[in-house]
């Protein structure tokens, strides 16, 4: 059998796809197959890891970048201070080399965490005690003041009002505890 | 305690205690990713951080003795034997990650070994809690108590923008990932798993084999896992895994029910055709043994076969690896010999339920 692309080479690769439950048989040889990118989805089991996989995604991005830079010629290479990790290296390795890192390379990252995390890149989750108490004072006088919104609308005044009392006070400690820590 | 515990020790709680929904789900397991502020992470650390980052945790530890999780244990990897690592690994304390690339690599556990955090791997913390059944929110209580515990004496790397940061960005966030070990025999035999799969991956979970990244689904048990970390709470994500779980085992149950409508002879058949096999086979390989395992479960679970512990499965699967095979041996066999090890393992472990009738 021919392979289905070029029609010229022996197909080596026989595979079915399935994608949102529709079946299709793909006969390609190893170059066609290479071109097309399926070779990535053949190896899910031995000696492709999610490492490349994650390289190639963060890869989307750097063929846009290098565009970019050819058009303004070389800008400085982006560098973690910290750690001297280049974004070129975490790119190849997909691995950060520490946690300064996340700084060095905010710009670039966002799009890389949309990707990976269903669109989502900001943290919505637990928050460690010892940093977070300035963090969590800050969440719930967002939460009230949503609250005082919502009661204002209604015009629930006098609940308005403990509401409004709350996040004075919350208010103060958070001035309190930022002069005295952190 | 020592390590020799946790090798010789076959049974971890999970294999032998019995969990909500454990007709289906072998174990639940949660794990969360921390890191220490000041050091490099494992991805480029100097041996001086790794070698600090232990003696902190041998600090730490000493200080917890007395908790509410019993005793732990610090093992670190360069004193194990390789068959000993293998043993852990089949046992799913430690990621063959750490077993086989973190020279540096060190894990505590505790005695029932519910609880073991790995140090120094990917990520220089990763806190696991590995209960039977369908225990998502329990194990995610117990990870976040040991998280606490831990974060009052370890300054952990965290933003407010990103969360806890890992040395992965597939991690960031949360650090959390959830994992269910689910027993599928039903999905498969009606050929229902290749329909499913892609949809659950278009949920943001992955379905992977028993062991892992890449590994097959031995004896058609399946891990279920998030694979979204950051932007959604703790609770939200162990939710959302809950409830695609959930749908799951109906449609596992609903797959069962068909077969013994449309099927029954030719199931029992095969059931006790499997069971055949293991009892009498003096030769058996791991895959074989995995398929019969699967089959004769199915068997207790529903009801052909009675008066067999159903943790039969989990227990076997672990105990027939080749880790552990040759711990038991007393040093390395060839896959030949192996095999014929796991025979008899199996056919004596089947006589030992013989005699409780």
């Amino acid at each position: 059998m021919n392979c289905q692309e070029c029609n010229q080479r022996p197909a080596t690769l026989h595979f079915t796809k399935i994608i949102n439950g529709e079946k299709t048989e793909v006969h390609l040889c190893e170059k066609c197959a290479q071109e097309k990118g399926e070779l990535f989805m053949l190896n899910g089991g031995s000696g492709f890891t999610f490492n490349h996989l994650l390289a190639g995604l963060l890869n989307l991005d750097t063929s846009f970048q290098q565009q970019n830079q050819d058009a303004f010629h070389q800008e400085e290479v982006l560098q973690c201070d910290h750690c001297s990790m280049t974004f070129q290296q975490f790119i190849k390795i997909g691995r950060f080399g520490c946690s300064h890192c996340y700084e060095a390379f905010k710009e670039q990252l966002v799009p890389v965490f949309k990707r990976l995390h269903g669109g989502n890149w900001a943290h919505n989750g637990k928050i460690p005690k010892r940093i977070g108490g300035g963090i969590h004072l800050r969440k719930r006088i967002e939460e009230f003041k949503n609250q005082l919104k919502d009661l204002i609308s209604r015009e629930e005044f006098e609940k308005a009002a403990v509401i409004r009392d709350e996040i004075r006070s919350l208010e103060k400690e958070l001035n309190g505890s930022q002069e005295g820590g952190e | 305690m020592s390590h020799e515990h946790f090798i010789n020790q076959a049974i971890s709680s999970w294999m032998s205690e019995e969990g909500p929904d454990s007709d289906i789900i072998l174990s639940s397991r949660i794990r969360l990713a921390r890191n220490f502020n000041e050091y490099n992470f494992p991805t480029l650390y100097a041996p001086e951080e790794a070698k600090e980052i232990i003696i902190k945790m041998e600090e730490i530890l000493k200080k917890l003795d007395v908790n509410q999780f019993g005793r732990m244990e610090l093992l670190k990897i360069n004193d194990l034997q390789q068959l000993e690592k293998m043993v852990l690994v089949e046992k799913h304390l430690i990621s063959p990650q750490l077993a086989e690339s973190s020279p540096y690599g060190a894990c505590l556990v505790t005695e029932n070994e519910d609880v073991s955090i790995m140090v120094n791997e990917e990520d220089h913390i990763r806190i696991q809690c590995l209960f039977p059944g369908l225990q998502l929110t329990e194990a995610l209580k117990a990870a976040n108590q040991i998280d606490d515990l831990l974060e009052s004496f370890i300054h952990f790397a965290f933003d407010e923008k990103h969360g806890y940061l890992t040395s992965c960005p597939t991690n960031v966030g949360t650090g959390l990932r959830g994992s269910v070990m689910m027993h599928l025999p039903g999905l498969i035999l009606t050929h229902q798993i290749n329909r499913i799969i892609p949809a659950i991956n278009q949920l943001g979970l992955a379905v992977r084999g028993i062991y892992g990244e890449g590994s097959e689904a031995l004896g058609n048990i399946f891990q279920i896992s998030n694979q979204i970390t950051l932007g959604k709470s703790e609770e939200d994500i162990v939710e959302d895994l809950h409830g695609v779980v959930n749908q799951l085992i109906s449609q596992e149950r609903s797959a069962r029910e068909a077969l013994r409508k449309t099927s029954n002879i030719q199931l029992e058949d095969r059931v006790y055709r499997s069971y055949g096999i293991l009892a009498n086979s003096r030769i058996i390989e791991s895959k074989e043994a995995a398929r019969c395992l699967s089959d004769v479960r199915l068997g207790i679970d529903m009801g052909y076969i009675q008066n067999t512990s159903k943790n039969i499965l989990n227990e076997l699967m672990i105990l027939t690896q080749p880790g552990f095979l040759q711990q038991y041996a007393g040093g390395p066999l060839r896959p030949h010999e192996r095999d014929i090890r796991r025979a008899t393992l199996i056919r004596e472990r089947l006589l030992l339920e013989l005699d409780k009738r």
